[in-house]
């Protein structure tokens, strides 16, 4: 039998107090870029636009392209290389003119600009209220998302518990969009598939942690462990689960990232940095804002209860 | 020998067999998105106040035609606004005919009256609005879903989105411009007569009666591509539409040489008004006015009895036909706008099928053989039931008719990952319970039991996530979730129920287990 870890005992819990200055100063890294950069970038998914992927028979610069698009007046073009060499993505702000006549002008302007031979391989457009809807869209799906989880947390295990994994989410989404604005990716469809995935896997996890949990403290709590050590001790006893299933996901994201290709990139990007961080977020997040969080009202209840023996 | 195992067995089988039904053969069965097979997505917007503001014109006509029937004068009937007619007479003594008529006007409402001024609104009601906009889109539909049968697209896909929007996808179809024309086209076909007394030149200038509208015939000369606009000045009231239409048919134009016509013939009632028209107008000029467009506006010699008419406009065959699709198809309630538009080349989808086909077969080989060294006998367990978890997937697919989309592909590959975690949780319960002393046949059975809540609550979690998923309107996170939740659904069945039948059948059916591979 092959063992990562026999009979673990790390002390997770009690290291807790390091990992909020870890998982704040990661978030504020993720937020400063954002606001460094004026938000998010999103795709024309969200802001309305066309995009035009064109592939050309000569291998063509992104200059070249530039100046054969500036004839047409459509505004500030993004032109940029789309997997090998020879494939380019240009992006148009939306524009006055209909879709059609925005696939002419550029159709034509390719053509017009000596650039060889090229084959229009996929053209979208998305108008200004469809964008909008997105938007709106999006936001709520996350929210949904996130109410969801808590209600069922909630019910199943208890309301801390619940607003522990919310918190812990939360964290993981922020890290995410904030690893997407450092490596300058954009915000689009697929990449809000993948938050929504990384919000489901990082309460998976969760839910892991708290099962084991529970499931002890039905049976009988040896003296003098606290609630702090319960934690740790469910934390390290679904530790080669935790581990294992982080990896196996994560060998499923990079070979994603790395071999699905240029148009599934920014997904497995965010799957790819959402694993990492939605495993780390069980245990730092969730796990010890319910530790201080229960010790917190024991506490409380602790001195109340001295105060009325005293009185 | 454990309880039920053959009645396991069979479930088991059947739901193989069953899979293998429904999947064969694979590139009939499996419904592939627009990304992956190519083709256009349109989501069109319906102007569904246009066509309340038509149905308002109407109307507003209507009264127009009842109050000079009874002789009451009037100052002003106009439209104000989509839905509001706006009534002046010309002498308060006739307020009481006048209400009369307009109650004839069963969908408007009395309002703002003002009997010393002679003046009143009719306002249509909320009710009959709203009935009016959902008649637009629906019937607008209806003509789209005609147009795009007659145009020949294999199975297209023709919905309702939200209140007023038509979602179009076209698979595999090449010329996307000239699907997008025909779709798109209100193809709104009348006959107007000229206004011969007023001169092109006034109207030019803004001098325009009330009655009248300046319209335009656009032509393009082949060679230098470029556009000549004439302008014709055109009564408004249209005396014969395309709705009174049976036939259009593609024809030579004799006239004009490689070029096409498209002729048309009328129905009884098309006929007889058409009859009746050029009988009165001999001499004038009827000009055939196509969305908003002068085709041609040819001399009436005389009363032409036939019920047939010919548009020409220099068409290529391809256009001809093409109207003479719209036309038969009628024409589209209110205009429609493209507000989202998707097109994907056949061959980046079939790029995109081999990427994804890739990556999935390389996230599963790396989970196999990751399984099988760490696990051994009960990671190859797992390993088959990873196998027989993606067989239900794409059979599942298939016999609910959802669509696999490339995100739906990165999908699956995902449900690889977590549907091994399933059997992780399992068979680390186990080695637990076997640490903890106890007899390995106990310590399956207490692996999977221990097990079962906590998958229970992961698969439930995340299904949950991967339905909000599919609630989402675009196709793409759509297809991801579709294949999330399916993926999930069959992991339960397969990462827990299979693997603990195979285990049944390799370990419980020995008289003495002394130890298990895992």
């Amino acid at each position: 039998m092959i063992e990562l870890f026999k009979n673990p005992n790390y002390d997770f819990i009690g290291k807790r107090k390091w990992a909020y200055y870890v998982s704040i100063a990661f978030t504020l890294i993720g937020l400063t870029s954002l606001v460094a950069m004026g938000g998010l970038r999103y795709d024309i998914d969200f802001t309305g636009g066309t995009l035009v992927q064109v592939r050309f028979e000569q291998a063509p610069s992104v200059a070249q392209i530039r100046s054969s698009l500036s004839t047409i007046h459509l505004g500030e073009s993004v032109i940029q290389r789309f997997g090998d060499e020879r494939e380019f993505i240009i992006r148009l702000p939306l524009a006055a003119a209909s879709s059609e006549e925005v696939q002419k002008r550029v159709q034509s302007a390719l053509s017009a600009g000596g650039l060889g031979k090229f084959e229009i391989r996929r053209l979208e457009f998305v108008g200004p209220q469809v964008g909008r809807d997105l938007q709106l869209q999006a936001v709520y799906l996350v929210l949904v998302g996130l109410v969801w989880i808590t209600i069922y947390i909630a019910l199943r295990f208890d309301l801390r518990g619940g607003v522990a994994a919310v918190i812990a989410v939360v964290h993981d989404v922020l890290v995410c969009l904030g690893a997407l604005s450092i490596t300058n990716r954009e915000f689009s469809l697929p990449v809000l598939a993948a938050l929504l995935t990384i919000i489901g896997y990082s309460v998976n996890d969760t839910i892991v942690a708290y099962d084991r949990l529970r499931e002890n403290r039905g049976k009988m709590v040896p003296k003098g462990r606290t609630f702090a050590d319960q934690m740790n001790d469910a934390v390290n006893q679904t530790l080669s689960r935790t581990i294992l299933t982080s990896l196996t996901t994560f060998f499923s994201a990079a070979v994603l990232l790395f071999f699905g290709g240029k148009t599934l990139e920014d997904f497995a990007f965010v799957l790819f940095v959402g694993v990492i961080t939605g495993t780390y977020s069980t245990t730092y997040v969730a796990a010890a804002i319910v530790v201080d969080w229960t010790r917190y009202v024991e506490g409380r209840l602790r001195r109340s209860k001295k105060a009325v023996a005293k009185a | 020998m454990p309880r039920n195992l053959w009645s396991r067995v069979t479930l088991v089988a059947v739901m193989v067999v069953l899979s293998g039904w429904y999947l064969y053969p694979p590139k009939r069965t499996i419904n592939l998105g627009l990304d992956l097979q190519g083709g256009t997505h349109l989501v069109l917007g319906v102007e569904a106040d246009k066509y309340v503001a038509s149905q308002t014109d109407r109307a507003a006509e209507d009264l127009k035609a009842t109050l000079e029937r009874k002789g009451v004068a009037v100052k002003r009937i106009a439209r104000e606004g989509d839905a509001t007619v706006v009534v002046e007479l010309a002498s308060p003594q006739s307020w009481n005919d006048a209400l009369t008529a307009a109650a004839e006007l069963q969908n408007f409402e009395r309002r703002d009256e003002n009997q010393g001024a002679g003046r009143f609104k009719l306002v249509m009601s909320e009710r009959v609005v709203s009935r009016l906009r959902d008649d637009a889109v629906r019937q607008g539909l209806e003509t789209i879903r005609n147009r795009v049968d007659q145009f020949g697209v294999a199975e297209p896909t023709i919905t309702r989105q939200g209140s007023d929007r038509i979602l179009i996808q076209l698979p595999g179809i090449h010329d996307v411009a000239r699907a997008k024309a025909l779709i798109g086209k209100t193809a709104l076909l009348e006959f107007k007569l000229l206004d011969e007394r007023v001169s092109v030149e006034e109207a030019l200038k803004g001098n325009l009666p009330d009655t009248d509208e300046l319209l335009y015939q656009r032509r393009v000369d082949k060679e230098t591509k470029t556009e000549r606009k004439t302008p014709y000045v055109v009564q408004k009231r249209a005396l014969l539409t395309g709705a009174e239409l049976t036939r259009a048919e593609v024809q030579a134009d004799p006239n004009s040489p490689g070029n096409w016509q498209v002729s048309i013939e009328f129905t009884a009632t098309g006929t007889r008004i058409f009859g009746e028209v050029t009988e009165q107008n001999v001499g004038k000029h009827l000009a055939i006015v196509l969305d908003g467009s002068v085709y041609s506006a040819p001399r009436i010699n005389e009363r032409i009895p036939g019920g047939r008419a010919v548009i020409t406009g220099q068409f290529t065959v391809d256009e001809a036909r093409d109207l003479a699709i719209v036309l038969r198809a009628g024409a589209l309630p209110a205009p429609v706008t493209i507000l989202e538009e998707r097109t994907v080349g056949p061959s980046l989808g079939a790029d995109s099928i081999r990427q994804g086909l890739i990556a999935i077969s390389a996230s599963a080989a790396v989970v196999f053989v990751f399984m099988l060294f760490y696990y051994r006998l009960s990671g190859l367990i797992a390993d088959v039931a990873l196998g027989l978890n993606l067989l239900l997937l794409f059979a599942c697919m298939a016999a609910i008719g959802a669509t696999l989309t490339l995100p739906g592909l990165a999908g699956i590959a995902l449900t690889v990952g977590m549907a091994v975690d399933t059997n992780i949780l399992i068979f680390e319960r186990i080695r637990e319970e076997l640490r903890l002393g106890k007899t390995p046949r106990a310590s399956i059975e207490a692996g999977f039991r221990r097990a079962l809540r906590t998958i229970i609550d992961t698969h439930l979690t995340v299904m949950g996530t991967a339905v909000i998923l599919l609630s989402f309107g675009t196709s793409s996170v759509k297809g991801f979730g579709a294949s999330l939740f399916i993926g999930l659904a069959a992991s339960l069945f397969t990462a827990y129920f299979f693997t603990r039948l195979l285990f049944d059948v390799v370990y419980m059916g020995r008289r003495k287990v002394d130890a298990i591979s895992i």
